[in-house]
């Protein structure tokens, strides 16, 4: 038994496997959340049928609508490039989930270059809207994908710098090692040592950009141009149905997860909880990074349903002009004080 | 790349900046697309997402309510009149029965009169409600759709608590209104009257209105990327809304002072203050805040009039069948999406030989092609939006 757990691949197959079953659960636990959160903004009531209680399960029986739904494909679609595109988006969604540190030990691979595989895996989804804008032969979903890859461009720079302030601080890329810089006492009171996650270590800023930019990465309102309903109908979505909408549906889901994991990480100290041993920490260490997680989405969801969209040209002009200049300063700021002290 | 530039790139050092040539797309937006408010077309020639031409195609919704007229009596034709703007039903009805009074020389009783003028504004305020709701769906945000639809559905009930109906009363009669139902009691002058205490919920509920429209003005108009998506968006200048025939809160978001309701007679609305609100640039932000201050003007007007109700007939004395003494006449009104005329022609029949229906949306769509050239795909969302128009009242 001892000798099974010990097997690098028996373990990464049950860690993988465990992600795998837990994080859906917890992205159907967000659109839940929506659902409801969203209604009572709106005074509605939102879901109280399905499931009994609170229509708790809402979007399981709505992922089994999709389910029933015809698959269809446009005649004049690229259909490999249209079949490929929400697996890859699925795929990059969850692929992000690796580097993610949910306690000291329980997670999938602590790689050294954690924070930068994140970042490069995620951009995969834009490659997905954009295979999908592209094969679905439709002009609206064309302009949708265009808008998608156009977002990318803009918001990944900021993403980045914002990322790199951290990166510098902790030096480290690896998620866990950043956690654990955070854990370091700052100052003493006492016998007390005082550990301070990253957001009260002054970078606020830093935090601020990277939720921004984190949010038109997730292509969520006010940065959804590339659904942009009103619009577009429905951007790249346009012609997708069934369980491929439903691929692109979740992957959303999974997406906000696994940013605002990250967010949490970098900036609100992950797992960690001050005067928890190690040991207790692979079990406390999940609840409060998905507490802290499940906050950022709230904001998310907050937003989205307080906020217009913005234009093309507008949500240019926040990236170019104050997100990446922004980011620019904050990590000379940090730089200075990481050579200086 | 012209011979010119190249020989220009061969002679000299100085780097000559070729435009990228991009092919023009046709989109079609709709007539199944989500903001087209039903069945518009817009046949746009877009430059990535500029748009350079704009052609609106319509008809899909033509149900010839002019030709129907011609073989209806008068009373019938109030069915078909209130639902071309079927946002504000009873606002349509008004026109036409002051058209078919006028050429009856029929004086209609007072009390009537007010009822009507109540209803009217009612009418105007649920309409500017689905415009403040629909307006932000189309910037992104889904959220005052809801609150301003929940406010709606108060006005709606009273409307449908003195008429029956929620969108087609079809209330008015020649020569005054229907006598109401509901009236609580079973007593025969009850149940001619307005519904027992219709009075009070209609001020609770004119209260509620303002509120939601001090919502509007803490959720909407004090965004800021809702200024950034309406301010200089879609600018109509004041000659051009002449120009078009633009009318209503469109032409008064542009700047100028006209409304039917202080000039017309065909409602008492010289007995009541309210004022007119005008907009300053003419552009989406101006159109929105147009209609807010409307909104609060026909709460204030519905109130005056509640007060000062005059008691007495509903109707004036008709004959059962009512035949219209040969002549033509115009009436125009104030309708929520802008100026509204009959052109009726009686032959002196029981109904009219010809009826001209003039509708506001109609105008306010025709100045599109004018002013869409040159914004983007998100703009022209915005400024169809912001035009407020039904596509019933484009049609008929």
């Amino acid at each position: 038994m001892t000798d099974l757990l010990s097997n690098f691949w028996v373990v990464l197959g049950l860690k993988v496997l465990i992600v795998a079953l837990v994080v859906p659960a917890i992205a159907l636990g967000f659109i839940f959340a929506e659902l409801k959160i969203s209604a009572h903004m709106q005074s509605r009531i939102g879901p109280y049928f399905a499931g009994g209680r609170w229509g708790w399960a809402q979007p399981l029986a709505d992922g089994v609508k999709f389910l029933q739904k015809e698959d269809l494909i446009p005649r004049d679609a690229d259909r490999p490039v249209f079949k490929a595109a929400p697996a890859m988006m699925l795929m990059s969604a969850f692929a992000v989930l690796v580097i993610i540190p949910f306690g000291p030990r329980v997670i999938v691979r602590d790689l050294d270059v954690g924070i930068f595989y994140a970042i490069a895996v995620s951009s995969f989804a834009t490659i997905a809207v954009l295979m999908a804008g592209w094969s679905s032969a439709n002009k609206y979903s064309l302009i949708g994908g265009l808008r998608a890859g156009a977002q990318l461009i803009a918001y990944e720079l900021p993403l980045i710098l914002a990322v790199v302030g951290v990166v510098i601080h902790a030096g480290t890329m690896s998620m866990g090692g950043i956690v654990a810089a955070q854990a370091e006492p700052l100052f003493h009171l006492g016998e007390v040592g005082i550990a301070l996650p990253y957001i009260l270590q002054g970078h606020i800023i830093g935090f601020g950009i990277f939720m921004v930019a984190a949010l038109a990465e997730l292509n969520r309102t006010p940065f959804d141009l590339p659904f942009a309903e009103q619009e577009l109908v429905m951007g790249y979505l346009t012609e997708y149905s069934g369980l491929r909408f439903t691929m692109f549906f979740l992957a959303e889901y999974v997406g906000m997860f696994s940013m605002a994991a990250i967010a949490s990480t970098l900036f609100l100290g992950g797992y960690y909880v001050p005067g928890v041993p190690t040991a207790m920490l692979d079990f406390i260490g999940p609840l409060v990074l998905l507490g802290k997680a499940t906050l950022l989405v709230f904001v998310m969801i907050w937003l989205r349903w307080t906020f217009p969209r913005m234009r093309q040209d507008q949500l240019q002009v926040l990236a170019w002009k104050w997100l990446v200049p922004l980011g620019l300063i904050n990590l000379l700021v940090i730089a200075t004080f990481k050579v200086v002290f | 790349m012209t011979d010119q530039h190249l020989t220009a790139m061969h002679h000299s050092e100085v780097k000559v900046s070729v435009e990228l040539e991009t092919p023009e797309m046709t989109l079609n937006l709709g007539p199944q697309h989500p903001s087209t408010h039903g069945v518009l077309r817009l046949v746009a020639k877009v430059d990535g997402e500029v748009i350079t031409e704009v052609d609106p195609v319509i008809g899909y919704m033509h149900r010839g309510y002019e030709k129907l007229a011609e073989v209806r009596t008068y009373p019938q034709i109030t069915a078909l009149v209130n639902r071309i703007d079927w946002v504000s039903g009873f606002a349509n009805e008004i026109p036409f029965m002051v058209a078919t009074e006028r050429l009856l020389e029929l004086e209609v009783p007072p009390r009537a009169q007010y009822i009507r003028l109540v209803l009217t504004e009612m009418a105007r305020i649920s309409s500017h409600l689905v415009f403040m709701s629909s307006f932000p769906l189309e910037l992104g945000a889904a959220t005052p759709l809801m609150h301003a639809l929940r406010e709606r559905e108060r006005v709606l009930d009273l409307i449908e608590g003195v008429t029956g109906g929620r969108f087609h009363p079809n209330f008015n009669r020649v020569g005054g209104v229907k006598p109401a139902y509901g009236g609580g009691s079973s007593t025969k002058k009850m149940s001619q009257d307005l519904p027992a205490g219709f009075f009070d919920d209609t001020k609770a509920a004119m209260t509620k209105v303002e509120q939601v429209c001090d919502d509007m003005v803490n959720l909407v108009l004090g965004n800021e990327i809702f200024h950034q998506r309406t301010k200089g968006v879609g600018i109509i200048p004041k000659d051009k809304a002449l120009e078009y025939g633009v009318s209503g809160p469109n032409l008064r978001a542009s700047g100028v002072g006209f409304d039917l309701r202080q000039t017309g007679d065909y409602l008492p609305y010289a007995d009541l203050d309210f004022e007119v609100p005008i907009g300053v640039n003419g552009d989406s932000y101006d159109r929105y805040w147009v209609r807010l201050e409307e909104i609060r003007q026909s709460a204030r007007i519905v109130v005056q009039a509640i007060d000062g109700m005059p008691s007495g007939e509903l109707q004036a004395k008709v004959p059962r069948i009512i035949k219209v003494p040969k002549g033509e006449i115009y009436v125009r009104a104030e309708n929520p999406k802008g100026e509204m005329g009959y052109f009726v022609v009686s032959e002196g029949g029981r109904g009219p030989y010809r009826l001209k229906i003039r509708s506001a949306s109609f105008s306010n769509l025709s100045v599109l092609p004018w002013l869409l050239p040159g914004h983007v795909i998100p703009d022209l969302i915005a400024i169809l939006g912001s035009l407020d128009f039904v596509l019933g009242d484009v049609d008929r």
